[in-house]
């Protein structure tokens, strides 16, 4: 159905323009002025101020592995999380533990561990895929580098970034 | 000619053209980020020197260390040449400009002609085969129509920018802009007769047909200088870029540049034929004549005004920049040849009548 | 200052031949402009700055817009894709050498050429500036014909905007 749009008569000093572009000039001025004086503040200056302490709970960061009270490595390469990856982001190398090891009923852990960081989306389902609660989303957002090389995070960075993690598995303390 | 004048002249042109006004033109584009920021609740260009000052230097560096990329299929010699056909004009109008009354007993206007405002609307009406060539070399259809809507426009507001200046004229009876300035320090600038013979019966009357002739004059020079509620040449939404969507490096920023000196210029023009140039307001400071010699101090206080005014119209122009919207193609026309066409040829005429009954 | 006369006259020269010479109408357009430009700093140089300075403004600001504006629109290819006339070039080209050397000779021999013109009037002095010679003159000695281009220039108006105004019909 077409809709007759009803144009507004005109009073003739509208017709002018002149009161048009002063009220218009007193709208933009405004906010020239509220901004310039500093009463209003809508910008965040990043790299001077950051928003860290603001950060949501539930915010997803880079990607980490963590170790448990301790100092047992607790990602068990089962490879879950390099399957459910959807960009692939990530590649694990299993490896044996040796008998003589005091973990040695663990049977494997990651020999190499990389996230390339390129390609990781922050989705959050290694997270929530590992049975081990081995691998956490950090906080850290700012992830840079200078080369593509430099964007993998390989086991030692990622144990780096993670730390130690106390609580929940308790299936290879023997002390629980 | 003796060997004075000419280094005077280098001198002026020197320091005038290419220490003042292009820092200027640079500065007015650093001005126009930052309160178009502002007014859009914005932060702007702040990382560069304090606050953000020595932005254009960063983006001079940035155009001249660009690809130049000259497509394949443009005319080339006309390609090239158009950039510089914008700029030059530009800065040449300058020459007539009084920047200050004068400094160590030199007139500080490079050329003192007697055909001031004639002179700058000449050549800066030849600026238009910049923006034509452009549109024309790149030989494409953006651009092209950028050119032809640049050149019809640049016509049809010539004409009322031109006669919006003959009510001036007729009231200073003076095409010397030196003279003109001389006359609104003794006698009130054009839109505030508030000392001299301005503050009469007289005075108040006439600044109704300067008041007017001020209104026109400021849009066309909007229009003339390609400035936002009449930026149809390169309208973004219909046209990419307009006549310089073809262009890139230093090229383009040869364009954008010009654009600026234009809008510096114009507002140097506007200054000096109806807000008194570099006088201060209620006859302070004036000197005795047009070529006495006046102490020094007052010479920097004269520049130093003229600047200032120069700087608050440029100010002005962004504000509007950023407060209205883009015309229509033929509401501009309308406006143009409709409007202010007949509002300048009647406000000649009023001007006219006002000071034969005055007198 | 000779040097800057013969600076000046030849890129009238040069605008002028570029004009006859370039087969693309823009660039022969632009080459008129360029003779334009330098026409009329010959004219400043004369101290005639309002004639100068109208010549740009009028000449080369508006009326060759105009000219440039409708070629571009057209976009005529006829003349850059026509052989060179060289008969004609031939016989055009000896006229005007004729034409010259007939200048020449008579400007030589009579005394029109031998004499200088009067000099002008008093150049300093308030209101002595040519804009106001050439204003007081137009409205005093030559105000008749003034008013008669004027409506010359009316009725042209007028019938353009008639015969426009047709054409849409």
């Amino acid at each position: 159905m077409a809709i007759v749009v009803k144009r507004p008569k005109l009073k003739w000093w509208e017709q002018l323009y002149i009161p048009g572009i002063i009220s218009g000039m007193r709208v933009t001025l405004g906010h020239f002025f509220k901004i310039v004086s500093g009463r209003k503040k809508v910008t965040m200056q990043y790299p001077e101020e950051k928003w860290d302490e603001s950060l949501p709970e539930h915010y997803r960061g880079a990607p980490a592995l963590v170790k448990d009270e301790q100092d047992r490595e607790r990602c068990v390469a089962c490879q879950l999380c390099e399957f459910i990856c959807p960009p692939r982001a990530i590649t694990i190398k299993p490896e044996e533990i040796p008998s003589d090891d005091k973990w040695a009923k663990v049977e494997k852990r990651p020999k190499a561990f990389d996230i390339d960081m390129i390609r990781c989306i922050y989705c959050g389902l290694c997270e929530e895929v590992c049975p081990e609660q081995a691998i956490y989303l950090r906080k850290d957002y700012a992830i840079t580098g200078t080369s593509r090389a430099e964007m993998v995070h390989d086991k030692k960075k990622l144990y780096e970034i993670g730390g130690v993690r106390v609580g929940l598995v308790n299936k290879w303390n023997e002390l629980k | 000619m003796d060997w004075h004048i000419i280094i005077a002249a280098s001198v002026k042109i020197v320091v005038f053209v290419f220490l003042v006004t292009l820092p200027l033109v640079a500065m007015s584009v650093w001005a126009e980020r930052r309160v178009s920021a502002a007014i859009q609740d914005r932060v702007g260009p702040n990382r560069v020197g304090p606050a953000g000052l020595l932005q254009a230097v960063a983006d001079g560096i940035k155009f001249l260390l660009k690809e130049d990329f000259t497509p394949d299929h443009v005319r080339k010699g006309y390609f090239w040449l158009a950039p510089a056909l914008v700029m030059v004009p530009a800065l040449m109008t300058s020459a007539v400009l009084p920047f200050g009354s004068s400094l160590f007993g030199e007139k500080m206007v490079i050329a003192d002609l007697d055909v001031g405002p004639l002179f700058v609307f000449a050549v800066a009406s030849l600026s238009v085969y910049g923006i034509v060539l452009a549109g024309w070399a790149s030989n494409s259809k953006y651009p092209f129509l950028g050119g032809v809507r640049s050149t019809s426009q640049m016509i049809s507001y010539e004409i009322s920018l031109g006669l919006s200046v003959v009510p001036l004229i007729m009231i200073y009876g003076e095409l010397n802009l030196s003279s003109i300035v001389q006359y609104q320090a003794e006698n009130g600038w054009a839109l505030l007769p508030l000392w001299g013979e301005g503050l009469s019966v007289k005075g108040f009357l006439l600044t109704i047909p300067v008041l007017i002739s001020f209104i026109v004059f400021m849009t066309s020079m909007f229009a003339e200088t390609n400035r936002l509620p009449f930026d149809l040449p390169e309208c973004e939404t219909e046209l990419v870029a307009g006549y310089h969507t073809e262009y890139s490096s230093m090229k383009f920023a040869l364009f954008f540049l010009g654009e600026y000196a234009a809008m510096i210029i114009g507002s140097g023009l506007a200054v000096t034929l109806f807000l008194g140039g570099w006088s201060l307001p209620f006859g302070w400071l004036t000197p005795e004549s047009a070529d006495a010699a006046v102490p020094w101090w007052h010479g920097l206080i004269h520049i130093g005004t003229f600047f200032a005014k120069v700087i608050a119209l440029i100010l002005f122009f962004i504000v509007i920049r950023w407060t209205l919207p883009r015309f229509r193609y033929d509401q501009l026309m309308r406006l143009g040849w409709v409007f202010f066409f007949e509002i300048a040829l009647f406000n000649v005429v009023l001007t006219a009548l006002l000071m034969w009954w005055l007198a | 200052m000779t040097f800057l006369f013969y600076i000046f006259a030849a890129l009238a020269l040069v605008g002028g031949i570029g004009v006859v010479v370039n087969r693309n109408p823009v660039s022969a357009a632009f080459a008129m402009i360029v003779s334009f430009l330098g026409l009329a700093a010959l004219f400043i140089q004369l101290d005639a700055y309002l004639v100068g300075v109208l010549q740009i403004l009028v000449y080369a600001g508006a009326i060759m817009v105009l000219f440039i504006f409708i070629i571009m629109l057209l976009d005529v290819r006829v003349e850059e894709n026509r052989r060179f006339p060289f008969f004609g070039a031939l016989c055009t080209g000896g006229v005007a050498a004729a034409f010259a050397a007939l200048l020449l000779v008579v400007l030589n021999r009579s005394e029109v050429g031998a004499a200088t013109l009067p000099a002008l009037a008093a150049t300093e002095g308030p209101g002595s500036s040519d804009v106001h010679r050439i204003g007081e003159l137009l409205f005093s000695q030559y105000w008749f014909p003034i008013q008669v281009v004027g409506i010359l220039l009316l009725v042209a108006t007028i019938g353009v905007v008639v015969l426009s105004k047709k054409e849409l019909k």
